[in-house]
């Protein structure tokens, strides 16, 4: 008898999972991806908005897609609505691929940034617009404008001129004019960022109220990271028309990917750091313990901790301290106090409840849990190139001067050359005319003791740069490098 | 006295000028034409040139008769200055420059001089001078003030709404009849009174087009006056002005309505 009850339960599992087979299969389609992007890109004449995105949407689902402006965020949610094609790729909802279709026959809505209600409409007439084009009978119609209307709070609000509402209820009834079409997925392109702080925040939970009573699909776009972490199930951070990271906000707050995407969300120290060997990392000229492993030995990798996650004392408790500084400036935060604490030549900010007076010693400890690896993307430049004779290199659209190349061996290949230059063997020239190319700075990431710079050649290929000189985003800089800082490979 | 200074220090003293300019050519012949129109010849206050126009039907005919080309014109112009308002608006910055510069340029030439071309046109292709070349000269004449408006609203109508519209559901042909249009009716409302006003009081092109054969009411003003009938002659205009200032006030009504939101449905 004993014997038999496995097969028991197993035959028991089985009439269950029949008597709830429809159950299950609701489940599935739960689980189902509602909309698939795949490999899609989109060109702007000869500019690239978005590079090879693919993207998957379970239905039910709140998404907010994140990023800095410009990096295609808008111009993916616009392509799921059908404002734009796609140059490439396809994008399928549910199951069924739209790529092509036009807007009016998505089963999509979408609440503009600026509101975009018809100025020669009523509050009930904007509403009703799309009811009206689906010729539904008057009295479903009002009944549901009414509905929608409650929804949103705006009760007694129909007859009224949209023009002479605020922000807030313009934003309320362009909610209410998306979802009275009840469609399966709500885009959301900005909807909060023309309002002010107060009224953001209270919309804010009303948004994640509404997305739970309706149970549809939200797709959010914002620029907002607090607003990203508090709303959403998953957060796509998008940056240079690619995405960067998906994860759930606990995911992407605590183990970003990349030093972008630390960098993005929250505040947080970026350091440069070498992997001595599994769970220890040197960083600051000092060993720490850490939970990473697997980088390998003696690896550069970024090293990310948030100010929150480092304690900070009195520097009379000094056999505690990992790390020993002065505080170079305090600002009270309302709930916390900002403090730059300069640590052997390295900055770090740091986030307490009681404030160290700028020029007070402190200490600093924290924990290896709160230590995050990041593996370097790369470590130096590196572009294709070619010879152009024994002292002159081509490379990023450019002839350089070169250290002397022997290039007697004629079995090599010196027409398909990898040239390696150093992040800080970089010239930035203030005057764009000086160098010997020039680029626009399009991101900047502070490593304590120096900046990190993207810097987008005109040749449009990414440069990047390790200085201490303070540029700002979007300057026109002059690129240089000096002979003996290009190293030449043979491929 | 302190105040007059004040006047002339300001930068307002730059109108008085035209100030002068407009009371002694402007108001002080509009009071002219009512009293006129309101005396006989020996100067005594009466209401016959009015009756007078009332009882000659010829006169009336063709106080009615312009007012229908002028609708007709009207009408033309806007079925044909939509459309290239519409493309105008559409196209590409560069290109709908070089557009608009074409549909401008011909403004550039006297209206007189192009009347006298649109005969020598008609005269070179032997089509007849008549009612057709007068409707198709004054929509020639016309249309740039049509078209410009329009295309001044078209292009500053923010696309999101159109993007809205398709969003819910709307067709190409529903977005325009349902957004497109309505929300262009103050350019088409302007761009009414800018055709429709001097269409009725026209009398030249009609002459011209029309080798004096179709006269309107413009022509029987000035045929009057030229007459000598100084009386009759105001009498009418004050009629023409009265109708021109029913249709303006007509036309700031409507343009009340699009604001707060008519019921186009």
């Amino acid at each position: 008898m004993e014997e038999s009850l496995p097969v028991f339960v197993f035959w028991n599992e089985l009439k269950c999972n029949f008597a709830t087979g429809f159950y299950f299969r609701e489940m599935q389609s739960e689980n189902r991806p509602i909309i698939e992007v795949k490999n899609v890109s989109k060109y702007f004449d000869d500019k690239t908005a978005l590079d090879n995105v693919s993207l998957s949407i379970r239905k039910g689902e709140f998404v907010t897609i994140l990023g800095p402006s410009g990096c295609g965020k808008t111009t993916l949610l616009r392509l799921i609505a059908g404002f734009q094609t796609a140059s490439e790729g396809t994008i399928l909802i549910n199951g069924k691929e739209i790529t092509q279709t036009p807007p009016h026959k998505r089963p999509v809505n979408t609440v503009f940034q600026k509101y975009a209600l018809f100025p020669h409409l009523n509050v009930y007439d904007n509403i009703a617009f799309g009811l009206k084009l689906k010729k539904m009978p008057k009295a479903e119609m009002t009944r549901k404008v009414m509905a929608a209307l409650k929804m949103v709070g705006m009760t007694d609000y129909e007859y009224r001129d949209v023009n002479s509402l605020s922000g807030g209820q313009q934003q309320r009834v362009a909610i209410a004019r998306a979802i009275v079409n009840e469609p399966e997925v709500l885009l959301l392109d900005e909807p909060l960022a023309a309002l002010d702080l107060k009224m953001r925040k209270d919309m804010q939970m009303e948004l994640k109220e509404m997305h739970k009573t309706l149970g549809i699909t939200f797709v959010y776009v914002t620029h907002d990271q607090e607003e990203a972490l508090t709303l959403s199930d998953t957060i796509v951070v998008m940056s240079e028309g690619k995405i960067q990271q998906i994860g759930t906000p606990t995911d992407i707050y605590n183990e970003p990917v990349n030093a972008f995407v630390a960098d993005f969300i929250g505040e947080s120290n970026i350091l440069n750091g070498t992997m001595v060997r599994d769970r220890l990392v040197n960083f600051c000229g000092k060993d720490f313990e850490c939970v990473d492993e697997g980088f390998g030995e003696d690896v550069p990798v970024d090293v990310v901790i948030r100010p929150e996650d480092l304690y900070i004392f009195p520097a009379s408790d000094r056999t505690k301290a990992q790390l020993q500084g002065r505080v170079q400036s305090c600002i009270f935060k309302g709930v916390h106090y900002e403090m730059v604490v300069l640590c052997d030549g390295y900055e770090f900010v740091v986030q307490d409840y009681h404030a160290f007076e700028a020029g007070m010693e402190v200490g600093l400890i924290v924990k290896p849990f709160d230590i995050h690896i990041m593996k370097k993307e790369r470590i130096c430049n590196t572009f294709e190139g070619r010879m152009i004779d024994e002292n002159h290199v081509e490379f990023l659209g450019c002839e350089f001067e070169c250290a002397h190349v022997d290039m007697s061996d004629k079995s090599k290949d010196w027409e398909h050359l990898s040239i390696e230059v150093d992040f800080d063997k970089i010239d930035l020239l203030d005057d764009s005319e000086d160098g010997i190319l020039t680029g626009e700075v399009k991101f900047i990431l502070y490593k304590g003791n120096h900046y990190h710079l993207t810097v987008l050649s005109d040749w449009d290929e990414d440069v990047y740069v390790d200085t201490n000189d303070v540029w700002d985003d979007g300057d026109r800089v002059g690129i240089s490098v000096r002979p003996e800082d290009i190293r030449v490979t043979v491929k | 006295m302190n105040k007059l200074r004040l006047f002339f220090a300001s930068r307002k003293s730059w109108t008085l000028p035209y100030l002068i300019f407009s009371v002694v050519f402007v108001v002080i012949p509009l009071l002219l034409i009512v009293v006129y129109a309101f005396t006989d010849e020996a100067g005594n206050l009466t209401l016959a040139n009015f009756s007078k126009f009332f009882a000659h039907p010829e006169a009336v005919n063709t106080f009615v008769y312009s007012i229908g080309i002028a609708i007709l014109t009207t009408v033309g112009c806007i079925l044909l200055g939509y459309p290239a308002a519409w493309i105008l608006s559409r196209s590409s910055s560069g290109y709908s420059k070089t557009l608009i510069m074409l549909f401008i340029l011909p403004m550039w030439v006297n209206i007189l001089v192009r009347t006298l071309a649109t005969v020598a046109l008609f005269d070179f292709a032997r089509l007849p001078l008549g009612e057709g070349a007068l409707i198709f000269g004054m929509i020639y004449n016309f249309i740039p003030f049509m078209i410009y408006p329009i295309y001044d609203t078209l292009q500053k109508m923010d696309k999101s709404y159109i993007e809205a519209a398709q969003d819910l559901g709307a067709s190409s042909a529903q977005v325009f009849w349902k957004v497109v249009l309505p929300l262009s009716m103050p350019g088409i409302i302007s761009g009414v009174m800018m055709v429709f006003m001097p269409t009725i009081s026209t009398f030249a092109i009609a002459e011209l087009l029309t080798m004096n054969n179709i006269k309107l009411f413009g022509t029987t003003i000035q045929e009057n006056i030229n007459n000598s009938l100084w009386n009759y002659g105001a009498a009418l205009s004050l009629i023409m002005l009265f109708l021109i200032a029913a249709t303006s006030v007509f036309n700031t009504d409507g343009n009340d309505n699009s604001k707060r939101g008519g019921e186009p449905w």
